[in-house]
Parts: C-alpha cells; structure tokens; sequence
C-alpha cells in the first residue's frame, strides 16, 4: 500500500512537466494567421487565394505534442482571390456552395509527433456539408514569451485537399487544392 | 422635324430610345442568362460577360439620357379612351421599369467593380470602380441583379402585352404612337 502510494506520487511527480498542456487561442485580431490556397489554373500557372475570416482554439504541450489537440472553423463565404468575379463564381454551388455550407470545420482526432518539431494532424474536415477524413503535415515554427507579457506558439500546415472528396466542382485537371495555414496561438 | 414630343404623339427621339433600350433590355437578359452557365472552356466564357458589361453600362448612359429627355419635355397626353385604371396601372409599370433598369444596372455595376477593379466598356475605356461599398459586395449584389432581372422581364412582358391588347382589342392609337410618328 505504501509502495503504490509513493510510486503513484512518484508518477505524479514525472507527470508533473507533462501536464502543463496550454490552451490557446489562434490570432486572428492581430492577424498572425491565415487561411491559403493554391490551385493549378488550366495547369499553366498557379492561382493563390485565402479565406479572411477563419477562428480556431488548440491546445499544445511542447513536452507532449502528441496530446495536442485543434478545431478550426473557415468561413467560406470569406474567399479571397483578389478578383471579385472569380471569387462569386468559387463560391456559387457548383464549386464551393457557401451559401449553403458557409463554414468548414477541421477537428483533429490524433496526432503523431514527427520529431523535430513535425506533426502528424490526422482530423475531420467537413467542407461543402461532406465530411472526410484529412492530415495536415504541420511544423512548429517558435514559441515563447511575447513583449506584451502573453506567450505564443506557432504553426505552418499543409494539406493537399481533393475536391472531388467534397463534391467540389472540377475545372480541367485541378482536382486537388494545396492549402496552406499559418497560425500563431496566443496562451489563454 | 417631329424629334420632340408633343402632346399627341412621341418624337422621334423618344421612339428610337424606346426601342433601342427595349432591345437592349431583352438582349442583356438572355446574353446573361445563357452566360452565366458557359463552360469555363468555352471560348464565350470571358467574351459574353465582357459584351454584357459593355451594352449594361451603355444602357446606363442611354437611361440617364432618356430620363433627362423625359423630364425636359411633355410626356403625350394618355388617350380620352384609356380608362382610369388603365392610366394609373401604366404610369406604376412606366415608372417601375424606369427604377428597374436603374437598380439592375447599378447592381451589375458593383458586381464586376467589388474587388477595386473597373470596367472596360468595348475595349474604349474604363468605367473606374467605387471600391468595395459592402462585405462580399459581389455576392450580395449578384443576388439582387439576378432577382430583379426576372422581375423586369415580367414587368416588361406584362408592358408589352398591354400595348397588344390596346391594338388588338381596343384597336386604339396607343402602340401605334410609340412605333411611327
């Protein structure tokens, strides 16, 4: 009974640098994040765009990146591709339905610890109302303390989404999105 | 001679602008509604809605004209046959596609012009853009242009098929005072 006590204080005590798992809020006030895609155009160049209002919440213990857990949530209807013709036409029903489905929601169900700062964020993605299955290939990029006495942490993900998963409308032989999400959390 | 109106028949001028717009009118519905549905390969995809942004803002010049013409002058006397109803019934539908044609044009406007960008008109010039008056302006204005724009087709339907019935039926000057003069 003794023993168990101390090994179960002792375990406690190991657990001690694993449990302080932080939640954190994405930065979208100060904007230190962002939403991004890229899309072959008739397969001749690259077209780039980003979603401007997107929210999301995490939380991350550098000494236990495996217990991390994300929801992210991008508002659709927020596309930006620098033309607003273009960006009616990707967000009408064929394509991205916004109307309809005005959020896409990633929600992480694991994630494995590449080493050297890499994750492995497998989730669910819902976009369009369908939703499937996704793993963003993430990085840490820094963490620490801010001058404004807050502390931050930051990511880069990328993902290559296939519109047909989606029912996302096709155009030539663009069947698949890279997308690209900066985020910096600030500590809650 | 016989440009102007007066207060039996239209002029010249106002017959031609009728029929100019009317045709316009009917034309940027169906350029518009076969447009919008072309396939991003096919060689209309960016010369239909260029056509149909060059004729809308056009018309937009025809209209202020044609408002200006109005106003400047006498309107021709509704005929002693038209019944009281019937008056009243064509001035809302005059004044209704009047407002109609405005707004839908104005809407096309902010639709191509929402990301900063102007419009060419027939390769001649660019009408400057406003910038963004409202969040996701391209969609909300899209919305009301199509919307509207059925909504003219059957006021200008319903216009037309007045001035039918006072031919055929009433066998009254009415249709023929805004085809010769």
């Amino acid at each position: 009974m003794k023993k168990m006590m101390i090994a179960s204080a002792l375990t406690g005590l190991l657990m001690m640098p694993l449990a302080n798992a932080a939640d954190y809020i994405v930065d979208t006030r100060g904007a230190h994040a962002s939403v991004n895609f890229k899309i072959k155009h008739l397969g001749y160049s690259w077209l780039t765009g980003r979603f401007d209002k997107f929210d999301g919440k995490f939380n991350y213990d550098s000494a236990n990146p495996e217990a991390s857990e994300i929801t992210f949530n991008v508002d659709v209807t927020s596309l930006n591709s620098n033309h607003a013709e273009r960006d009616k036409h990707l967000k009408n029903d064929e394509v991205l339905g916004a109307s309809k489905h005005a959020t896409a929601t990633f929600t992480s169900t694991s994630v494995k610890d590449m080493g050297n700062g890499n994750l492995k964020i497998v989730g669910n993605m819902t976009l369009k109302g369908v939703t499937k299955p996704m793993t963003i290939d993430a990085e840490k990029i820094g963490e620490g303390k801010d001058p404004w006495g807050g502390y931050r942490v930051g990511f880069s993900g990328t993902t290559l989404l296939s519109l047909a998963d989606f029912g996302v409308q096709i155009f030539g032989d663009s069947s698949h999105a890279t997308l690209d999400i900066q985020i910096e959390g600030i500590r809650q | 001679m016989g440009l102007k109106n007066n207060s039996e028949r239209y002029g010249w001028l106002s017959i031609a602008l009728h029929w100019i717009m009317a045709l316009a009118v009917f034309g940027l519905f169906g350029l518009g509604y076969w447009m919008v549905d072309l396939d991003y390969y096919s060689e209309w995809y960016r010369r239909a809605p260029s056509l149909h942004k060059s004729i809308g803002i056009t018309l937009i010049a025809l209209w202020i004209f044609r408002v200006f013409w109005r106003v400047i002058q006498q309107s021709p006397k509704s005929l002693d046959t038209h019944k009281p109803w019937e008056r009243k019934v064509s001035k809302l539908t005059h004044l209704l596609l009047y407002v109609l044609m405005l707004t839908i044009m104005i809407s096309g406007y902010l639709i191509s012009t929402a990301d900063g960008r102007g419009i060419e008109v027939f390769n001649l010039f660019t009408l400057p853009s406003l910038g963004e008056l409202v969040t996701n302006q391209e969609d909300v204005a899209g919305e009301i242009h199509e919307v509207l724009a059925y909504i003219i087709l059957g006021v200008a339907i319903l216009h037309a098929l007045a001035a039918l019935k006072h031919h055929f039926i009433d066998k009254d000057q009415t249709l023929i005072r805004i085809l010769r003069r």
